[in-house]
């Protein structure tokens, strides 16, 4: 460090400042919402004047938003299951294969994370308005699993070219079958990479708007479909309370992997 | 090996679910978008005729474009620092950059609402320390479209250029200056060259991206912030013109794909299988 040539101070000083700005830009308004959402007057104040549970009690005591909740996890959870199985098998083949079409079949896997929401949820809709899957919880996983499938896919491969496969060999000429050596040896060793994928994909259907927007229907209303009603029309300061739940859920989600391969790092 | 049948025979769940939910259905928006009352260019030559639409992709372009320069020019020094930090200071802030990258969309509009509105944080701090008089237009204006989108783009900036920069060796800088450069043409002519494909990767995921983006404008801007995938959204839900909503939505895919090929051309897509691209 001491031999770098520091930059001169003031430039030094000021790279210090804008980048600490930036930081601020980031993290604040998202902070902010946390103490507003314990605020005891009828809209939504900063600092508030007094603390209550108000927002959090009618969030918890509205059929509505507790429906909405339910079929969020319900979706979040079954993309979570068919997008990390999908995503692990489709991963492994991708980094251990070469054959022909490898890099198409990876660029059509990772193109919902570029291709916007809005085409994916208007050409999924146009098709599932037909079958029936509209306003179902079932349309909604199908869906969100095209675009939770690269995040698995990307999370599983990182893991995977770390991988020294002579482990797997060594396994097997011990006398392993494929499944023993996978269930043994493979898998404990990419597991961090399949719980990272695994919860990326919970979030990203568990927050995701527009396809929702699209495919919930009368009947299957997610959270964050029935946040975007409300936001619409009002600030409800009920929303300053779900956000706060949300980024809390956010942080330990972000918290959780590296929790899990300490552990696995012993 | 085995695995010269095996490893395909892996990918093939995913493929043919992908083929069925996210293939055919594209290729159904595009066959739609070039039918309607007859076969052909109809609902493309009224995108390119109509001032309205045009406005719309003007704006769209023009607000994508903006995001990506305002992203770049504020995450570039974070980057930078962040890069020279220690592991473990480097780790606490870019878990400041992560959070909110991992925070729900709609929550972080939600935010800006709150802090933008007439009556909101930012209005109510200025007039009660009497820097104006009456509350600023900062909601549904093309500041509150840019503020949002930048905030929700700018972590994926700070991390293309990161990933970059922490590769860059820095003895080159120390080499250009004890050569006699000052440090300002070290970084001019040494540092800047070797990370701009962070600069290149960052700008074309922000700008591709921001030309899709929908949930922000449609809380934080006004109507003459509207962008594409609102345009679509009121074709589809409100208008219930499947086909020219088709239509809308392949020309941008279109832009999109075109980005897509330049990332390819420019820096492989190998790089998205790595966990900091």
């Amino acid at each position: 460090m001491r031999a770098d040539r520091p930059p001169p101070r003031w430039g030094l000083f000021t790279l210090y400042v804008v980048s600490g700005a930036v930081l601020v830009f980031l993290i604040v308004p998202i902070l902010i919402i946390i103490p507003m959402s314990f605020g005891s007057a009828l809209s939504l104040e900063f600092p508030p004047r007094s603390l209550s549970l108000q927002w959090y009690v009618k969030y918890f005591t509205t059929p509505a938003w507790l429906r909405a909740t339910g079929i969020s996890f319900q979706v979040a959870l079954g993309t979570t299951i068919l997008a990390t199985a999908l995503g692990t098998l489709a991963a492994f083949g991708l980094v251990r294969g070469r054959f022909v079409g490898r890099d198409l079949l990876l660029a059509l896997i990772l193109s919902p994370l570029i291709i916007p929401g809005i085409v994916i949820a208007v050409a999924i809709y146009l098709v599932f308005a037909r079958v029936h899957l509209v306003g179902s919880p079932l349309g909604l996983v199908l869906a969100h699993t095209v675009l939770a499938l690269p995040l698995v896919v990307v999370n599983v491969a990182a893991t995977l070219k770390g991988f020294d496969e002579a482990v797997e060999r060594a396994a097997m000429s011990l006398g392993a079958g494929p499944i023993r050596t996978f269930r043994y040896v493979t898998f404990p060793l990419i597991r961090p990479g399949v719980i990272a994928g695994a919860l990326f994909a919970f979030m990203a259907s568990f927050d995701e708007v527009i396809v929702a927007i699209f495919l919930s229907g009368r009947t299957a209303t997610t959270l964050p479909k029935r946040m975007w009603d409300s936001v619409l029309l009002e600030t409800d300061p009920t929303i300053a309370a779900i956000s706060t739940m949300l980024i809390v859920l956010a942080m330990l989600v972000l918290v959780l992997p590296t929790l899990g391969r300490g552990g696995s790092r012993g | 090996m085995k695995a010269a049948l095996g490893w395909p025979a892996l990918v093939a769940p995913a493929m043919l679910f992908l083929l069925v939910v996210f293939v055919v259905p594209i290729v159904m928006v595009l066959a739609l978008s070039f039918s309607g009352p007859q076969i052909g260019l109809q609902h493309y030559a009224r995108i390119a005729t109509t001032p309205v639409y045009v406005r719309v992709f003007g704006n769209t372009l023009q607000i994508a474009l903006g995001v990506t320069l305002a992203s770049l020019v504020l995450a570039y020094p974070l980057a930078y620092l962040l890069s020279t930090l220690g592991a473990r200071t480097s780790i606490i802030l870019l878990g400041l950059v992560i959070l909110p990258w991992f925070t729900s969309l709609l929550v972080r509009s939600f935010a800006w609402m709150v802090l933008l509105g007439q009556n909101g944080v930012i209005n109510r701090g200025l007039l009660s320390l009497g820097i104006i008089d009456k509350p600023l237009p900062l909601l549904y204006s093309a500041f509150g479209v840019y503020v949002g989108m930048v905030h929700i783009l700018l972590p994926y900036m700070v991390l293309a250029l990161y990933s970059v920069m922490r590769g860059i060796d820095r003895d080159l800088l120390r080499a250009a200056q004890s050569a006699g450069a000052p440090p300002w043409r070290a970084f001019l002519h040494v540092y800047l060259p070797l990370s701009l494909p962070g600069v290149a990767a960052g700008s074309l995921l922000v700008f591709v991206m921001a030309t899709g983006f929908y949930v922000t404008p449609a809380l934080l801007g006004g109507p003459r912030q509207t962008m594409i995938a609102q345009l679509i959204t009121s074709e589809i839900n409100e208008a219930v013109n499947w086909e020219f909503g088709a239509a809308l939505a392949t020309v941008l895919l279109l832009v999109t794909l075109l980005g897509l090929t330049a990332f390819n051309r420019l820096l492989g897509m190998d790089r998205l299988l790595t966990r900091d691209a």
